[in-house]
């Protein structure tokens, strides 16, 4: 009976609420097809009550794939301290995939690629900038936004060539004294991510 | 799905991903030249104590930091 009571306060509200009603019906986001199946399951074990928001009612939809390829890709690359690139228009990327280097034009298929130490080079015209990653994650959208997550991004002139080989002598060295999987494992990081870094430097 | 799929070596040897990434990130900032190197080592720095609990009680906690007290 008290659901009845506040269904009639609300068909008495004037015209005012009836236009805030109206918003709140285009602000709910569509459900997905979990939803209608868990909705339809509540209604019919409880009838009487609302069946409760699950978590994909909350979450944005995914980003629809346009009509057009856009001319642009929108580029973000995010470090833990700082976002080196937010929401840039550039026309491609080529990404240091652990399958190879890889390039996203605008219009590339949703991809996401687990990258190995590497050069991101960002190409806007002309202009072409180099980043070294340290390693990370380069998710591609359908609407061509790529956000690239890395540790470490340093532009290459940031890195002393002296340092570098040092280091990958040293790791070299270490992997032949190594005896445990850890040590073995820790010295092939380490030859792997100065070679990287050699091959940024003279590439 | 994947049945053992080819673990990376870093994987197989016992490491998980972020132990392999942060040890990728602090090679990298050793490799830095100098004005940005002071900066980045302010980055690596870590300040944390861990003390397990036993019957209801905490016990020593260790404490790791780079901090200078």
């Amino acid at each position: 009976m008290l659901r009845h009571g506040s269904r009639s306060l609300f068909n008495r509200a004037s015209a005012t609420s009836m236009r805030w009603r109206r918003q709140f019906s285009t602000d709910l986001p569509a459900e997905t097809a979990e939803d209608t199946k868990f909705v339809e399951s509540w209604k019919k074990m409880n009838p009487n009550m609302d069946p409760p928001k699950t978590p994909s009612a909350y979450m944005k939809p995914r980003p629809p794939t346009p009509a057009n390829i856009p001319s642009k890709l929108t580029v973000n690359l995010v470090l833990p301290y700082d976002s080196v690139l937010s929401s840039k228009e550039v026309d491609m990327v080529i990404v240091p995939a652990t399958t190879g280097q890889m390039g996203v034009l605008p219009g590339h298929v949703a991809t996401i690629a687990e990258l190995k130490p590497g050069i991101l080079s960002v190409h806007e015209g002309n202009d072409v900038t180099k980043y070294f990653l340290s390693s990370g994650f380069a998710f591609v959208h359908a609407n061509s936004v790529a956000d690239i997550i890395a540790i470490e991004a340093t532009p290459v002139d940031r890195l002393d060539p002296n340092l570098v080989q040092k280091g990958l002598a040293d790791f070299q060295q270490k992997l032949n004294t190594a005896s445990t999987d850890v040590e073995k494992a820790e010295a092939q990081i380490g030859i792997d991510v100065h070679s990287a870094l050699n091959a940024a430097l003279t590439g | 799905m994947s049945s053992s799929a080819a673990q990376p070596f870093w994987r197989a040897a016992g490491m998980t991903y972020i132990t392999y990434s942060n040890l990728c990130a602090s090679l990298v900032r050793q490799c830095l030249k100098e004005p940005y190197r002071s900066e980045a080592v302010s980055r690596e720095k870590v300040h944390f104590n861990v003390s397990k609990w036993v019957d209801g009680k905490p016990e020593k906690p260790t404490i790791r930091t780079d901090t200078p007290e």
